[in-house]
């Protein structure tokens, strides 16, 4: 996939961003199937109740898979070096999630030259759920 | 709870097929469309085969075992919360490959934590190599294991 051009990169540049308007307990699950995370928690209503919890909540991983798209997006599929998130609020369902992130440096690292950015994905009340950063290849 | 002793402990290597269907099922659970996941004509003219989305090492749960687990010296599952995920990537992923996955435990930190009490952090980290015997990717994670149990 198309790299981007390091040249026209700017330190402070922003990721386009992608919002989920509303991620669901269908998607909980559909991402449980898919990775392999069966933790009751992000499924399991009853199990949840039980637990002291009102319902369920996204797989913090989820969350970062919206947000990897996000900057395979930005920087084309292929070129991600690292990828990192850390996670802060949790995402319930009906939650609007915005996965954005900004340059913050440009390198050459490996023979490359590669890009570093921070990432983050706000809900609806501009809490953070993730914090992470990245390093991407261009061209 | 986990302790020093733990760290550079080991868990068996584990095989992993890298399966084009797996890889449209996670696609689509993260909601990525992009065709070089569903286009395999496509992704070999642009990459050189159909790529795997960034996170898509998670699938790893479905090809390990007990046994891949370099084991934690006493960490309590039950308190445990997900804290960080980190991915750095050397070489590209295809589908097609089989991957071999090595988990150790790169460290064992102890902090004073805000709505748990005291926590430990465990930090894993799995290294992953091709049938070429290239190393890949590296899958680093932070687990938390809380003093108390967490309250929602």
């Amino acid at each position: 996939m198309a790299k981007l051009k390091f040249d026209s990169v700017k330190v402070g540049d922003e990721i386009p961003k992608f919002e989920v308007k509303g991620v669901t307990r269908p998607d909980f699950v559909r991402y449980a199937g898919a990775s392999g995370d069966f933790v009751p928690l992000h499924y399991d209503q009853t199990f949840v109740e039980a637990a002291g919890i009102p319902t369920v909540f996204a797989q913090g991983m989820f969350t970062a898979g919206l947000l990897s798209k996000a900057v395979t997006d930005y920087v084309g599929i292929g070129n991600v070096r690292r990828f990192q998130v850390r996670f802060a609020t949790r995402v319930w369902p009906g939650d609007v999630v915005t996965c954005t992130g900004k340059v913050t440096n440009k390198v050459e690292k490996d023979g490359e030259k590669q890009i570093e950015g921070d990432l983050i994905v706000l809900n609806q009340k501009g809490e953070p759920a993730i914090k992470g950063s990245f390093r991407a290849a261009c061209a | 709870m986990a302790d020093k002793s733990a760290v550079g402990k080991t868990g068996k290597p584990f095989k992993m097929h890298v399966d084009w269907s797996k890889v449209r099922e996670f696609a689509r659970a993260i909601k990525d469309p992009n065709p070089l996941y569903f286009d395999p004509e496509l992704a070999k003219k642009e990459l050189g085969g159909v790529p795997v989305p960034v996170t898509f090492l998670q699938t790893s749960a479905f090809w390990t075992d007990e046994t891949s687990s370099p084991g934690f010296g006493g960490f309590d599952l039950r308190r445990i919360l997900h804290g960080e995920q980190e991915f750095e990537f050397f070489k590209p992923i295809f589908v097609g490959d089989t991957l071999t996955g090595v988990t150790k435990v790169a460290d064992v930190l102890e902090k004073e934590g805000g709505r748990g009490g005291k926590m430990t952090l465990l930090i894993t980290e799995t290294s992953y190599t091709n049938q070429k015997g290239e190393k890949v990717a590296i899958a680093r994670s932070t687990l938390i294991e809380t003093g108390q149990a967490v309250k929602a």
